[in-house]
């Protein structure tokens, strides 16, 4: 345990290091530069004058944004002695079962490429790469036959790898007793109980206004236009995430993510995006195909998401192209795949990663894209705040970690208040083979992307930003099985609970939160 | 913080952990939940404890007590308590903190941890979640004296003595000269720190991108 003074002091320069070279930091330095023709900056107290200036003027501001960026994304503080891996993920199980799916997924991936005589990757010739520029905003349009595409890993596979994972020091006792838990998670991690979720989020309570509740019913809106007013103007990303945890008007939405997650659309972004676009057309790669077919059966499928089929390519095209996101890894218990240039095996001067973003897309993927469409019709802006929100929240749905907002957390999380408030519904439907996990996986795996109508999708990841934790995408789960309570009690098979649970288009998710967090007795 | 990279752990064996056990009969003897570890000092030399760094494996709590020899060779020893109950798991039934790595100061010790000849660990887990629990690479690191200063600055002091300018007409000023090799000195110091972490994003290697099967191991 290091003392707090030396904690404090290793984030700091951590931070600095990271923001040095930034193109904020230039672009203050410029400020700093410039300001100097200014008649209120005096020589003699020349320091202080250039700070206030900066403060005057905003970039105070956006640095304290920049610096909360990094807090969200900086590694928990460590032992000098602990290795990166321990970072990653300190429990030696679960780092053993992520590397032994990875290696799962990484040999299906070669599989797919020798059986179907696709390369990983492919340099175009010029004449595809002219098609692909004059045809970069309707790639929907072409269709390649869909029983050519490879296959796409599920979430079937990836429940049943959590559903394996043991800790070999854990004395389970296979016996249903009371003491048991239930459910088909059967690790021992740390996971929130009501009591200590309602102290976390005390402003979902049912005394506070909540947007998603209280708009509806014509509430006064003076109390909101003039706090959100107010944050629009002080572009200060810590209030606007406070904001959010009681909800972002439909109007504000956008601006407010952006704030919160600090994306930026400058000139410097939108090069970025360009650069990745010349990355789709310079090259073909085999997880494009994995892309496509995703697109095609998911969103292309949805009702509300088709539309945006285009945009979805163009996202997630540049999205594999992205080797920005390889620093996620630092804090992911995953690891990206690694190949080499052809003839150059074993050369690390040759190594690369592959894809380049380090990320394999998955069946269901496209989903953590589609909601974001509503929001922001700019591809590059689009792209922005998705790759934020990707390596801050999606990655933890698909690696296997003991994080507090991982999918193994939260799945444990939702067996648990079910098992904890409503232990009769559990153990009819265990009864019946109906375990609900089973049924709850695929809605927290995309955090109820395509289940919810929108609207009510984009309360929900209000929260999620809000509270920046995906605890809430558990309590919903949880929240759903308590409203249906009386029909599930009813049915004697599984299908006919998943039949109770299909459709979740006319809920409304903000009040199914707070009653159950708030209203269930303890 | 270059003293931590380059100070060395006493070398000291731990012996094997003790489980006690409640029973009289040796037949059935049933798990307490408390283990002791020793970890003797190389004899000879008491040592004055700076840190001691371990990684946990699903102990709960860990007592720290020395066995202390204040007055010299073959003077008595004595035992003492520096720590007691120290909790490295939030939850004795839960995963978290169970494989974390630790490290205890002296300045957490109740005590003055000097002249000590053993280290005793007393770990608790009081949940029967676990199968077994222990700690690991148990390393012990002395409390290094700093370096006595008056030799140095005598030996320094003794060059300085040797003071007769050189006649310097026609030459730059040497105070001139040395400050503004400093600032060039500074000027290098800032560059190399002001290397920028920020990537240029090709993922390419000379524009090439031809691969094989991805690599398994």
């Amino acid at each position: 345990m290091m003392d707090e003074g030396t904690e404090l002091s290793m984030s700091i320069a951590h931070i600095v290091q990271r923001l040095k070279g930034s193109h904020l930091h230039s672009q203050i330095e410029r400020q700093a530069k410039d300001c100097l023709h200014r008649p209120e900056i005096k020589l003699e107290s020349l320091k202080e004058d250039v700070r206030s200036f900066l403060k005057t003027s905003g970039w105070e501001k956006k640095l304290q944004n920049a610096i909360y960026r990094e807090l969200h994304i900086q590694l928990p503080p460590s032992h000098p002695t602990a290795p990166l891996e321990h970072l990653k993920e300190p429990l030696a199980y679960m780092r053993k079962a992520q590397a032994s799916w990875e290696k799962r997924i990484l040999k299906s991936l070669n599989s797919m490429s020798t059986e179907l005589g696709v390369p990983l990757a492919r340099k175009r010739p010029g004449a595809e790469q002219k098609e692909l520029t004059n045809k970069w905003n309707e790639m929907g349009t072409d269709e390649p036959g869909l029983q050519t595409l490879p296959r796409v890993f599920g979430p079937c596979s990836h429940l049943r790898v959590l559903i394996s994972l043991r800790n070999p020091n854990h004395d389970s006792c296979e016996d249903v007793s009371a003491r048991s838990h239930w459910g088909l998670i059967q690790v021992p991690l740390n996971v929130r109980d009501i009591p200590q979720l309602r102290q976390a989020h005390a402003e979902l309570n049912l005394s506070s206004g909540q947007l998603g509740i209280d708009d509806l019913a014509h509430v006064h809106p003076g109390i909101y236009r003039k706090q959100k007013d107010s944050l629009v103007m002080e572009q200060d990303s810590a209030a606007a995430q406070q904001y959010s945890r009681r909800g972002c008007p439909t109007g504000l939405r956008a601006d407010l993510w952006a704030l919160i997650l600090n994306s930026t659309n400058q000139l410097q972004d939108m090069m970025h995006y360009e650069q990745l676009r010349a990355g789709v057309i310079q090259h073909n790669l085999l997880v494009d195909n994995l892309i496509y077919k995703d697109v095609k059966l998911t969103a292309s499928n949805d009702d509300y998401y088709f539309v945006f089929e285009d945009f979805l390519y163009q996202v997630l095209l540049c999205f594999s192209r992205d080797t920005a996101v390889l620093e996620h890894f630092k804090y992911n218990s995953a690891t990206p795949p690694k190949s080499y240039l052809h003839g150059k095996v074993g050369d690390e001067e040759y190594a690369v990663v592959y894809p380049p973003n380090g990320v394999i897309p998955f069946h269901g993927f496209s989903m953590y894209v589609a909601p974001l469409c509503f929001l922001y019709n700019e591809p590059s802006k689009l792209y922005s705040v998705f790759r934020e929100m990707y390596i801050r929240y999606f990655f933890r749905l698909h690696s296997i970690s003991s994080s507090f907002s991982g999918i193994v957390s939260l799945c444990l999380q939702f067996e648990r208040l079910l098992q904890t408030h409503l232990p009769q519904l559990f153990y009819h439907l265990r009864q019946i083979g109906a375990q609900p996990l089973r049924i709850a996986f695929k809605w927290m795996v995309r955090a109820f992307s395509g289940y919810l109508s929108t609207d009510q999708l984009l309360l929900l990841w209000d929260r999620i930003l809000g509270y920046d934790s995906l605890e809430v995408v558990a309590v919903l789960a949880a929240a759903v099985f308590a409203f249906r309570a009386e029909n599930l009690m009813e049915v004697t098979s599984l299908a006919s609970a998943e039949a109770v649970l299909a459709d979740l288009s006319t809920l409304k998710v903000i009040p199914l939160i707070q009653i159950f967090l708030f209203a269930t007795a303890i | 913080m270059n003293e931590v990279s380059s100070r060395q752990p006493v070398a000291c064996a731990a012996k094997p952990p003790v489980y006690l056990q409640i029973g009289e009969s040796k037949a059935e003897p049933v798990q307490s939940g408390v283990c002791v570890v020793d970890v003797p000092l190389p004899c000879g030399k008491p040592v004055s404890v700076e840190e001691i760094t371990f990684q946990n494996h699903y102990t709960a709590y860990v007592t720290v007590r020395l066995l202390r020899r204040p007055s010299g060779q073959d003077g008595p020893t004595k035992w003492v308590t520096a720590l007691r109950d120290l909790p490295l798991m939030d939850n004795p039934h839960t995963e978290r903190g169970s494989q974390d790595y630790h490290c205890i100061h002296r300045t957490q010790m109740l005590v003055e941890a000097d002249h000590v000849v053993s280290v005793r660990l007393i770990l608790r887990q009081p949940s029967s979640a676990w199968l077994t629990f222990s700690l690991e690479e148990i390393k012990i690191f002395p409390h290094m004296e700093p370096e006595p200063q008056k030799e140095v600055s005598d030996w320094l002091s003794d060059l300085i003595l040797v003071d007769q300018l050189p006649d310097v007409e026609g030459l730059p000023d040497p105070h001139t000269v040395s400050s503004s090799l400093q600032q060039m000195w500074a000027l290098t110091e800032v560059m190399q720190t002001n290397q920028t972490t920020a990537s240029i994003g090709r993922f390419d290697v000379d524009g090439c991108y031809d691969i094989n099967l991805l690599s398994l191991t």
